[in-house]
């Protein structure tokens, strides 16, 4: 029963990594429709300018503020001059935008910061949290973040105007026009504050994987599993998937025999599936409803 | 209004609406395509008649994903994971079972098609996202799956398996890779054709009536559940056949060579030859065979940047993929015909 526990623990500390940026996914899902596939690039950007920024002497909470602003510049900068001329274009002609991007961001880091291996330091330290081995305070501390996050952007949402416009544009884009709300720009803030979420989420899970250009992709990648899981349509849905996949991850490869790390991957992958044949809509998200 | 102008007018469906009879070329620019593919290797060197073939294995694997989402409107991002049982069907048996390499083709359509067609059953239920996440889950999966040890006697494990290249029967005095490629084009066009047909046939028309409307289409009798399996089934078992091609023309298969990179590839040459017309596939396979080498000439350092330049720039010009360009053209030549 304890290595079960432990192993529970162990699976909420690496799923906050995937909360965090299934939480990120969500938001530009919300404000676009699409999946974006270079969600991960764009932190792992951020997180190398926060890095930046400290080597040349900023203090942590700076350069996470100054990199937060300039993240947020940067999502809607990539919409405007990038995507918004695709908004008419097929989305499978969007998603593979979102490869092109992918591939440049990830060329470019590669050339300006080179392929080593890089330290990021923590704000909240690396000692063992409340004395257990298992979670260290670095990720109780990244919990803590993911679960504020969530906070902030349920009131966003739910009581602003500008989250009120944001919901009407993802939702009905044409009456949310009529009513005189500009839908476009809200697009561009969904990219935005995707973004800005994004590089919040690559400079938590950047201590704990250490800083690369190719840092996000299995991030990424369970990210996306959590956020399907979840249900794309909920931001809360996404969180508690995150948490999932990392308990799941966990208990996989510690119960099945056999199973190294190589097969952790499919096997949660396949897990997931299994969830969504039940649950088409993953577990947190509203059921779709087609008019003929 | 011209068709054109009707293509980019259109609210972005999922996957856009593509009528039927612009899914092909017409006889003469066929032929001409026809002619110039089979003069084509007699004037050049081996390797670039190598690069063709893989051309136009790469056309097969397109074309199959074309028929998938272009088709049938369901998103895959699985197709590397059939490529690889059918390149492994074939070497398999030719490495083990000493069959003939022109007999493991149909073999290995055979049972990516099985494969497939049992993958669409619990694939049903999701569609969209949820429906490329299942797949990109089978993509990542297969290479694991080929290196488990439990095969490793008959897949060769993470070193994979040397396959042999076949020799010109009959003594005909060409290169083997030049036997190859024209091997290669006679059973591309048998299924080019096949498919052109199936998707003019009855079960085309319910393909696209469920990518079109799925509910509208089992009002009218369609046997969803059984059309959007099939329409897995057949784009597997072409994949698949594509796969025994290339493991051939390669002379090797290894896990790491179909990875996600190969499928994501495979969905980039769909967008670029445009969804839905299958003659775009081979531009498509042109597009993923010789650009990353182009962008890689450019800047070898920034390789990937110039390649996702290259590709944004594709998309802004045509969003449509070469079927606009086609399009376009097909129009131009209308308006010269009627003066």
């Amino acid at each position: 029963m304890e290595l079960f526990t432990n192993q529970v623990l162990a699976g909420i500390a690496t799923g906050a990594i995937y909360a965090c940026m299934a939480l990120a996914i969500v938001m530009i899902y919300q404000a676009i429709d699409h999946l974006n596939f270079a969600q991960g690039e764009m932190a792992m950007f951020s997180t190398f300018i926060s890095w930046q920024l400290m080597q040349w002497g900023f203090p942590y909470w700076g350069a996470f503020v100054l990199t937060l602003a300039l993240s947020f510049a940067g999502g809607i900068l990539i919409e405007r001059l990038l995507f918004k001329p695709l908004a008419k274009a097929p989305i499978l002609t969007n998603v593979a935008g979102f490869i092109a991007l992918y591939a440049i961001i990830n060329s470019v880091a590669g050339l300006i910061w080179d392929f080593t291996i890089k330290q990021y330091p923590t704000p909240f330290g690396s000692s063992p949290f409340l004395g257990s081995q298992l979670i260290s305070t670095h990720q109780a501390g990244m919990i803590g973040v993911t679960i504020l996050l969530l906070i902030l952007l349920y009131l966003f949402f739910q009581f602003t105007r500008v989250g009120l416009a944001m919901r009407a544009a993802a939702s009905v884009p044409e009456s949310a026009r009529l009513v005189g709300i500009n839908t476009s720009w809200m697009i561009a803030l969904g990219w935005g504050m995707a973004a800005a979420i994004g590089s919040i989420a690559g400079m938590m899970i950047a201590p704990v994987v250490f800083l690369e250009p190719n840092m996000m992709l299995g991030v990424l990648i369970y990210g996306f599993a959590a956020a399907v899981l979840g249900g794309l349509t909920s931001p809360f849905g996404a969180v508690i998937g995150g948490f999932l996949v990392g308990i799941f991850e966990n208990l996989v490869g510690t119960y099945i025999p056999g199973v190294g790390n190589e097969l952790k991957l499919p096997i949660a992958l396949a897990l997931i599936i299994t969830v969504l044949v039940v649950k088409p809509a993953g577990l947190f998200g509203r059921p779709i409803v087609k008019r003929v | 209004m011209s068709a054109v102008q009707e293509a980019v007018t259109d609210a972005p469906a999922a996957v856009e609406a593509v009528p039927k009879r612009a899914l092909t070329l017409g006889t003469g620019t066929s032929l001409v395509m026809l002619a110039l593919l089979i003069a084509a290797p007699l004037f050049v060197k081996n390797f670039i008649i190598f690069q063709m073939t893989m051309l136009l294995v790469y056309g097969l694997a397109v074309l199959a994903l074309n028929i998938l989402t272009g088709g049938s409107g369901q998103f895959s991002l699985g197709q590397s994971a059939f490529y690889a049982v059918g390149a492994y069907t074939s070497a398999i048996l030719m490495e083990h079972v000493g069959m003939n390499y022109a007999l493991t083709l149909p073999i290995a359509g055979l049972v990516c098609f099985v494969f497939g067609f049992l993958f669409g059953q619990p694939a049903l239920r999701l569609s969209g996202v949820y429906l490329a996440l299942a797949t990109f889950a089978l993509a990542t999966a297969m290479p694991q799956l080929l290196k488990l040890g439990y095969f490793e006697h008959w897949t060769g494990g993470v070193q994979g398996l040397v396959v042999t290249k076949p020799d010109a029967p009959l003594g005909l005095p060409i290169s083997q890779d030049m036997w190859l490629y024209y091997f290669t084009l006679v059973v591309t066009i048998a299924i080019y054709i096949f498919s052109v047909n199936l998707l003019k046939s009855r079960s085309g028309r319910a393909f696209m009536a469920i990518r079109d409307n799925e509910i509208a289409a089992s009002a009218m009798g369609i046997n969803v559940a059984l059309y959007k399996t099939l329409a897995f089934g057949v784009s597997a078992g072409i994949t698949g056949v594509a796969g025994g091609l290339g493991a051939i023309a390669v002379q090797f298969v290894a896990p790491d060579g179909y990875t996600i990179t190969l499928a994501i590839s495979l969905f980039l040459g769909m967008v670029v030859g445009g969804v839905g017309w299958l003659p775009g596939s081979i531009v498509g396979s042109a597009f993923i065979i010789f650009v990353p080498n182009i962008a890689e000439g450019i800047s070898k350092g920034l390789s990937g940047a110039v390649f996702g330049v290259i590709l944004f720039l594709v998309i802004y010009l045509v969003p449509h993929g070469a079927r606009q360009v086609a399009l376009v053209a097909q129009h131009l030549v209308g308006k010269l015909k009627k003066r």
